[in-house]
């Protein structure tokens, strides 16, 4: 199955013995010349390289304060060593986020310190934590940067509290800017800048796409539920990642959020200009990507005169959109001020289910036991509802009311501390599947040990990226492909839609208890 | 770059064996890059190829999923209409594999 060796699950996540290099040779495919430009980048490696990269890491130590602090201010305690999924599933030390960080860390200490300058000009910057730039240095930043899905979680046990997702997400866009890009990022981000969308799905596939789904819906219910697509003068715009309208398990979500929508009697559309809410521009680092991405569902809430935005599961579009979106494409003073600027598709459910107006035969999802996988986005980078920690609750309160078996994986992978998926960050491409699959191990042993004494069968997730990672990653460590399910998915299935033959067998009592 | 050869011409693919160009496809592309894998083609894999490669003219992007096991299940039965049965054909993914024999782009994104 595999040319690699596949990690042996433990029952226990264990600190490995260090075995260096053997990650090195992991590096995704270089990106071409027309997706670098269609970023606004170099073609190709640019002459005075070093010169250039150094300019570039001195103009984001002064756009972003956190850069610079973070350079400065680690004391190499070792809190992070054994917190990252890739150095616990390759055992390259180089994984550690401390030594990540410092692949970029030497370099600055080298032409951007007293220490470092001085004893570099002696020959021996090594004494000082620096050194010299050359070709192996940008190769390695090259293999080792795409090795960080920038999840955070080493942030979270470092007493400084740097995020090694912000050094990393720098190394990309100063490579990017002296002409060495990743082919999987760039190419997507060229197609959602020109698209609409990561998939580069034009608007007649979309809207064939969505009629499909229609049938599906009408044919599995007897209920007409809508997609609407680029409807004028409907009151929110829904913005998901585009695997929702292409790939399994995503797309049992999409027909979850149609169904919630439909029972809340709310008028709502999907744009095929700002088709994606996934913004790749923040795994490059690229904030000028990043807004250009993030003004396209500025201009289609203005031009459809939508009044609200609810975004789909997408996990690092939850923080793009929870924590930069006003900085990005704001001010958003031309929507209803009296809703969550934007709303995440869970906190819609979640009022709805509080304010008991959906209702659920939750016995439709009795063949399973639960667990739910916080992706790293959400649970460490963003909010959900008006109270601390409500983005890990509220999640897990959606799939409570709509599931019987409910059981969480071991405390210290869930939750701040969760465990990427593996595949986050950008490298969620066939390339990297080594990376991937072994850094999905942390992951797969906490959902091995509730699958084992907990009777567990299904893992739920809210992110695009943590959804495809685990229907290709599982079946390495012997579970289902099937086994990962979308939390609307799960909605979807109990749900009782008003008019149904469901709605008619089991509620005749219940009549006319519209508020 | 790399390149496959096929009726004695050879063809450019890119790092992951797909077509550089989408007009250099000829059936026996399908039927090389298959045989690369270990794969023997049989009908039920035609009837996907053909399917993705009349979807494409049309539409310009491989369809989804669902669309692509709806009209599978309208052809060949209902019982066929499902990824399961795609991924017993295409065991590395029809999206992935399946595109890859009818000379389509790679699908791109979080899929």
């Amino acid at each position: 199955m595999a040319d690699f060796d596949i990690p042996e699950l433990q029952e226990y996540t264990v600190v490995p013995k260090l075995k260096e290099g053997t990650m090195s040779h992991s590096s995704p495919f270089v990106s071409k010349e027309k997706f670098q430009s269609a970023l606004g980048y170099p073609g190709e490696l640019v002459e005075n390289w070093e010169d250039k990269l150094l300019e570039k890491m001195d103009d984001l130590r002064g756009r972003y304060r956190s850069f610079q602090v973070f350079l400065d201010s680690c004391v190499k305690c070792g809190a992070c060593t054994d917190k990252c999924h890739y150095y616990l599933g390759t055992k390259d030390p180089k994984n550690m986020p401390v030594a990540r960080q410092d692949l970029l860390r030497k370099i600055y200490r080298r032409y951007r310190t007293f220490a470092g300058k001085f004893f570099g000009a002696l020959g021996m910057p090594g004494f000082v934590g620096a050194a010299d730039l050359n070709k192996e240095v940008l190769d390695d930043w090259y293999s080792y940067f795409h090795q960080c899905s920038q999840c955070r979680r080493c942030s979270v046990f470092c007493p400084y509290g740097i995020d090694t997702a912000e050094i990393s997400m720098a190394a990309r866009e100063i490579m990017d800017s002296i002409g060495v890009g990743q082919k999987y990022c760039n190419e997507i981000i060229m197609k959602a800048k020109t698209i609409g969308n990561n998939l580069g799905l034009p608007e007649p596939a979309l809207a064939d796409t969505l009629e499909g789904l229609e049938e599906e819906v009408e044919d599995d219910t007897g209920v007409a539920v809508k997609f609407p697509l680029d409807q004028k003068g409907a009151d929110i715009l829904l913005v998901t990642p585009s695997a929702d309208f292409f790939a399994e398990p995503h797309v049992d979500g999409l027909i979850g959020y149609a169904k919630v929508f439909h029972e809340a009697g709310v008028s709502w559309t999907m744009s095929s200009y700002a088709s994606e809410a996934a913004n790749f521009g923040m795994f490059i680092g690229s904030y000028e990507n990043m807004r250009t991405l993030s003004l396209r569902i500025r201009k289609a809430a203005l031009e459809l005169g939508v009044k609200r935005i609810v975004f789909g599961e997408c996990g690092h579009a939850w923080r793009v959109a929870y924590s930069f979106l006003n900085t990005l494409a704001g001010p958003w003073d031309f929507l209803d001020q009296n809703y969550p600027i934007p709303q995440h598709i869970c906190e819609f459910t979640y009022d709805l289910i509080q304010k008991d107006k959906l209702k659920f035969d939750k016995s439709e999802n009795d063949h399973m036991t639960l667990t739910f996988h916080d992706s790293c986005n959400v649970a460490r980078a963003s909010r959900m509802g008006d109270k601390p920690g409500g983005q890990l609750d509220i999640p897990r309160a959606v799939i409570k009311a709509v599931c019987n078996n409910f059981v969480d994986m071991p405390p210290e992978t869930i939750g701040e501390s969760t465990y990427c998926c593996g595949g986050g960050g950008g490298l969620l491409t066939d390339d990297l599947m080594e990376l991937r699959v072994k850094g999905a191990q942390p992951r797969m042993e906490a959902y091995k040990s509730v699958v084992e004494n907990h009777g567990v069968t299904n893992i739920a997730a809210i992110c695009a990226i943590c959804k495809s990672q685990f229907t290709k990653v599982l079946p390495y460590y012997k579970f289902g492909m099937t086994d990962i399910v979308s939390v609307h998915q799960l909605v979807s299935e109990a749900i009782i839609l008003t008019g149904s033959e469901d709605d008619v067998d089991s509620d005749d009592s219940n009549e006319n208890e519209s508020e | 770059m790399a390149s496959i050869e096929v009726n004695g011409k050879n063809l450019d693919v890119d790092e992951e064996g797909y077509l550089e160009n989408l007009n250099d496809w000829v059936p026996e592309v399908a039927t090389v890059m298959a045989k690369l894998d270990d794969t023997e083609l049989t009908d039920a894999h035609w009837e996907v190829i053909n399917f993705l490669r009349e979807y494409y003219d049309e539409y310009q992007i491989a369809p989804a999923v669902r669309v692509l096991t709806k009209a599978i299940g309208k052809k060949l039965g209902k019982e066929k209409g499902n990824s399961k049965y795609l991924y017993e054909l295409f065991p590395y993914g029809p999206g992935k594999q399946a595109c890859k024999y009818a000379g389509l782009p790679k699908p791109t994104g979080c899929v």
